[in-house]
């Protein structure tokens, strides 16, 4: 199989990040409940991959780092945790529902909900975020790169007018964590959300967040925490404050380990090799005749993903032929971003991503662009 | 039954200081340990480090050079 459907889940995990969790799971207990060797391992494992995590994105201190299934309970951590009726925020039509559905949860609670929309190329202008503060504006919620287009967002542009109009700033970085540099700091991020089993090239059922010092935010689970036994509240210090329950101690070593993997490796070449993959696949199916590519490939800047639709034909069976005639798998259908394949004109088609990852290699890219050529022509012939 | 000693406990009021603290004394040489926190004591967090009375400056100076606020320091007999 040539696996291109890495925006979806990487695949392929570096071997570390496999030893790391076999290993955790005949040698960890939990973490914060006890001081015995194999708590005291758990305890390890996890702040190594706390410390690790608040190097990658400079955040302040290990402390900041809250640990989660993944980007979707991080997004709504953050939103359900720092907004209340009568605040407004401010989105976009990039961004994919796992940010989309808990705002319209929250609008329905009386937050008030401003939509900045896109251009033709699922480009949002940043300019639009500063018209768009107003007095009780609490915060900004986007993603720093679509996972239909691959556009990304100049998280430093957009943190500047958030720092200036005193609002918080809170990010997905579900498509880009692990492979485009994130220094929560310089570019005034109040809330860092990611998932570990993306380009982070962790466990699936792992992810986290950043949150910022003296950033409030209320839990959305309380329980269980180690610390502070007899208080009746949850504890309020982080990043106990928003971690309830026993963690994924397993998949955590496996995060860790592939955050290490990340650092050796090198975030650059890393993101090179996989732009590279990216632009190689479309080079070649560019100006295909039939062929309609999404996103702004102008800027070297985007995610490693190839968004196209061949013809007028339906994205779900353009997939199902890629894998069955070739064995290449890709994302078809809607893409958990509703209102930017409303603005696309892609709610009927849908749309097949071709997303790459570090394990892809030129010739599964090459492979990739021939088949979409076949499709396309042999389509064409059997018109004829 | 093991005889008592006085050590020097030193609690945090939560689990990832504890770990950073410990992180610290083992990268400087700091001698002692992760313990449970003994019932005599109250703390936020259940892990506390136990070192030698006479160490009390320098562990301090380990921790706290690593960014970590201790939530108590006390002398027990354990």
């Amino acid at each position: 199989m040539i696996y291109l459907d890495n925006a979806a889940t990487t695949m392929s995990k570096p071997k570390c990040v496999a030893d790391a969790v076999i290993e955790a799971m005949g040698a960890l207990g939990n973490e914060g409940r006890g001081a015995h060797e194999a708590a005291l391992n758990a305890s390890r494992v996890i702040f190594e991959a706390r410390r690790r995590l608040a190097q990658l994105f400079h955040g302040e201190n290990p402390r900041q780092i809250v640990f989660t299934a993944n980007a979707t309970e991080s997004l709504n951590i953050a939103i359900k945790g720092i907004l209340k009726k009568g605040d407004h925020v401010i989105t976009t039509v990039s961004e994919h529902n796992s940010v989309l559905r808990p705002l319209y949860e929250m609008e329905a609670k009386g937050v008030e909900l401003t939509i900045i929309p896109c251009d033709r190329k699922g480009r949002v202008r940043v300019r639009d975020f500063e018209g768009a503060v107003r007095g009780n504006t609490r915060a900004i919620v986007c993603t720093h790169g679509s996972n239909l287009t691959g556009n990304l967002m100049d998280l430093k542009a957009v943190g500047e007018i958030a720092r200036r109009r005193k609002v918080l700033f809170c990010v997905d970085a579900s498509q880009t964590a692990g492979v485009f540099p994130i220094d929560v700091q310089d570019m005034g991020i109040d809330i860092l959300c990611f998932t570990g089993h993306k380009s982070l090239l962790g466990p699936q059922g792992t992810g986290g967040m950043y949150v910022r010092e003296q950033v409030a935010v209320e839990p959305l689970k309380t329980g269980g925490s180690g610390i502070f036994t007899y208080e009746r509240n949850h504890p309020g210090v982080m990043p106990t404050a928003l971690e309830a329950g026993t963690l994924n101690g397993h998949g955590i070593a496996g995060l860790g380990a592939a955050v290490s993997y990340i650092q050796e490796t090198g975030m650059d070449v890393i993101r090179r090799r996989e732009l590279g993959l990216m632009r190689r696949f479309y080079d070649r199916v560019k100006g295909l005749p039939g062929l309609k590519v999404y996103g702004d490939f102008d800027t070297g800047e985007r995610c490693p993903i190839v968004t196209v639709n061949l013809k007028d034909y339906d994205s779900s069976w353009v997939s199902d032929r890629l894998f069955a005639d070739y064995g290449i798998a890709t994302r078809p259908g809607a893409h958990c971003a509703p209102l930017l394949h409303q603005a696309l004109g892609t709610v009927n088609q849908g749309a097949v991503r071709f997303s790459f990852s570090y394990s892809n290699r030129e010739d599964e890219a090459d492979r990739a662009a021939e088949a979409v050529k076949e499709i396309l022509e042999e389509e064409e012939s059997s018109l004829a | 039954m093991r005889k008592k000693e006085r050590k020097l406990i030193i609690t945090f009021s939560t689990t990832v200081d504890a770990m950073a603290a410990e992180a610290a004394c083992r990268e400087h040489g700091g001698a002692g340990r992760l313990i449970p926190v003994p019932r005599a004591i109250s703390a936020g967090c259940g892990l506390a480090w136990c070192g030698e009375i006479r160490q009390r400056e320098v562990l301090l100076e380990m921790i706290r050079s690593a960014g970590i606020l201790e939530e108590a320091v006390q002398e027990l007999e354990i």
